[in-house]
């Protein structure tokens, strides 16, 4: 019986961590890549296009360094250029980070017909200390409409960098289920003059995003600023920068995957040595099946159902397995990027997965069955002393 | 005046086994033995005479070397071995000496088990039988849960499951004491009477074998038995 339950744990457990590793890596992929935040391509200094889209998309990452207001001007002043937006990054209140923004960020459609809204209370006076706030940094800081705080100098929370300004939250925005629900908007000349920051850069801004007119103005821009300029970085499209990244950690992917289908063979394995050793006691109880007329191919097809079942429970076990892994992936990718994943969400991995592992039970049910169908009636009807 | 008819006829009926050493011992040897329908025989021998093995022949658990087995006009003999269980199941009821029941199931479940490999379960008439040997109140005990002599009476429910033609009986009585050996021999005689069944029954006790009208010694009709060395084959 424990060993049944183990076993059936174990193909559990390589179930669900085939169905969440699959179903993690799609919808992180599929949010990540889709995660444009309403804009076409990311202006920042000269660096990293990855580094730059995350940390400005994403409020990931260090910024790769500044670019001058006068250099965001030009790029808000260029015919190819919708919208523009700066924002300036290098603050924090206990770990949430504040970004520096102009208030044409929430004119913005993140996603098609949706703009991000508050909540509760108003969006921030652009000439005040105050701070409109996103969804899940209001609920993990408590910070409600009227409350006030200290910002943290630098990215990173450290207790003793608290700057002297004093902020006030003037509203909570609505989730939207973008990074944006985990950051501190704050108005840009707010973070440029806060105390402490460097006078030479405090009209400098961290990036700048910027919705485009036409798609050719991309691929223009790209030629301008990546191939030919030396002063600035476009990472343009975002989407294609996400994608280059998850194909540089494909090979975790892989090894994850590897760990899973390991997993599987080992449980596989478990089940053949379980119902495999447990012959030898059954010798009797088979015999006397045998006795009352069951025909060996019946006592195959007993054994190797019954290596099925015990996939079977592991694999609907592996459902709750799945669920919590993955709603342990999502809270924390969530709490660490805004991205939201839904572990309910149907993928056919949820469909194969099972079934898979369904026909390993039965595939290594045929061992001990062969060995079941090769029992001796006569030789062991007497008691097994 | 009613016609007996002829149920299980065997001729030049032969097994033998190889032993450790190399040596082939013939253990039945049989040139002829019948049983006509619902007549009850029983079938005296010694430790080695084999009894066991003769009783396997005909139920086509064991396959013979030789000779040819035929109940109620079937040869099991000739049938491959899907053939004979297919016959077991449908047309021999089997008591062992040591009842044979599977634990990990209660009693309706083991005359139910009985019947699938048969024509089919049928509960009704599982709790029937089960009532008939007394163990109405108990269909749901597991058999460790009963005493020997219930658990004697569960495998008489289940050899009669089926409504089989043939009750084969294993020394029905060995594990029994005096007064439930008797209680459990008339049971085991008037369930079979009552279902049409011919029954044939070896034993050794003089006490069991005295109850019958019709007894056979094993010695006279197997040879083997009487050849000198002959032991009881372990199959």
């Amino acid at each position: 019986m424990l060993s049944t339950v183990i076993t059936a744990f174990s193909i559990a457990l390589a179930s669900g961590l085939l169905m969440s590793v699959w179903v993690v890596k799609d919808q992180a992929r599929a949010n990540f890549t889709g995660v444009d935040s309403g804009f076409d391509g990311v202006f920042g200094a000269r660096g990293s296009k990855l580094q730059l889209v995350l940390n400005s998309i994403f409020h990931l990452e260090e910024s790769p360094g500044n670019l001058s207001w006068v250099q965001y001007e030009r790029i808000a002043a260029d015919r190819r250029v919708a919208t523009a937006v700066p924002i300036a990054v290098g603050d924090n209140y206990y770990g949430y980070r504040l970004i520096g923004v102009t208030t044409n960020l929430f004119d913005v459609e993140y996603r098609e017909g949706k703009k991000y809204t508050v909540r509760s209370g108003y969006l921030f006076n652009p000439s005040k200390k105050q701070a409109v706030v996103g969804s899940f940094a209001a609920e993990r800081l408590n910070l409600r409409v009227g409350k006030t705080f200290h910002p943290y100098h630098g990215l990173i929370f450290e207790k003793n960098k608290q700057h002297a300004e004093t902020y006030v939250v003037s509203g909570v925005m609505e989730q939207s289920n973008t990074p944006a629900d985990r950051v501190i908007w704050i108005p840009i000349a707010g973070l440029q003059n806060m105390a402490g920051h460097s006078a030479e850069t405090a009209s400098d801004v961290s990036a700048v995003l910027v919705k485009l007119r036409g798609k050719s103005s991309g691929m223009m821009m790209n030629q301008e600023f990546n191939l030919q300029g030396d002063v600035m970085t476009f990472a343009w499209p975002i989407a294609d920068t996400m994608s280059k990244l998850f194909n540089k950690i494909a090979p975790v992917e892989m090894v994850l995957r590897a760990v899973a289908f390991l997993v599987a063979l080992v449980a596989a394995g478990s089940i053949l040595a379980s119902i495999y050793n447990s012959m030898n006691e059954r010798r009797r109880e088979i015999a006397i099946l045998r006795a009352l007329g069951a025909r060996r191919s019946t006592i195959f097809a007993i054994v190797v159902l019954e290596a099925s079942g015990i996939a079977a429970l592991g694999a609907v076990a592996g459902f709750v397995v799945d669920y919590v892994i993955m709603s342990a992936a999502a809270w924390l990718i969530r709490k660490e990027t805004g991205i939201v994943l839904n572990p309910l969400e149907f993928q056919p991995v949820m469909v194969w997965a099972p079934l898979a592992m369904l026909s390993l039970g039965a595939v290594a049910g045929l061992v001990p069955a062969a060995k079941a169908y090769r029992t001796d009636v006569a030789e062991n009807l007497t008691p097994i002393s | 005046m009613k016609l007996a008819l002829l149920l299980l006829n065997i001729k030049n009926l032969r097994k033998s086994f190889a032993t450790p050493d190399g040596s082939v011992l013939t253990v039945v040897d049989i040139p002829a033995f019948s049983l006509d329908s619902a007549k009850q025989t029983a079938l005296c021998g010694t430790s080695g005479s084999g009894k066991t093995t003769f009783l396997n022949l005909i139920a086509g658990i064991l396959k013979p070397d030789g000779g040819r087995v035929e109940l109620d006009g079937s040869p099991i003999s000739d049938a491959g071995e899907a053939g004979r269980d297919r016959v077991r199941a449908r047309k021999i009821g089997y008591i062992f000496q040591t009842f044979n029941l599977l634990q990990g199931y209660t009693c309706i479940e083991n005359v139910l088990l009985g019947m699938s490999f048969g024509p089919g379960a049928d509960r009704r008439w599982a709790r029937e039988l089960l009532g008939r040997v007394g163990l109405g109140q108990r269909l749901d005990h597991f058999p460790r849960q009963l005493s020997t002599g219930q658990q004697q009476r569960v495998a008489v429910a289940r050899a009669l499951a089926n409504r089989p033609k043939l009750v084969l009986a294993d020394e029905p009585t060995g594990n029994l004491d005096p007064t439930s050996a008797a209680e459990s021999l008339g049971l085991i005689r008037e369930t079979c009477q009552e279902n049409g069944a011919a029954l044939l029954l070896v034993s050794h006790d003089r006490g069991v074998l005295g109850q019958f009208d019709n007894v056979r010694d094993l010695a006279d009709i197997n040879r083997a038995a009487a050849l000198p060395g002959a032991v009881e084959a372990k199959p």
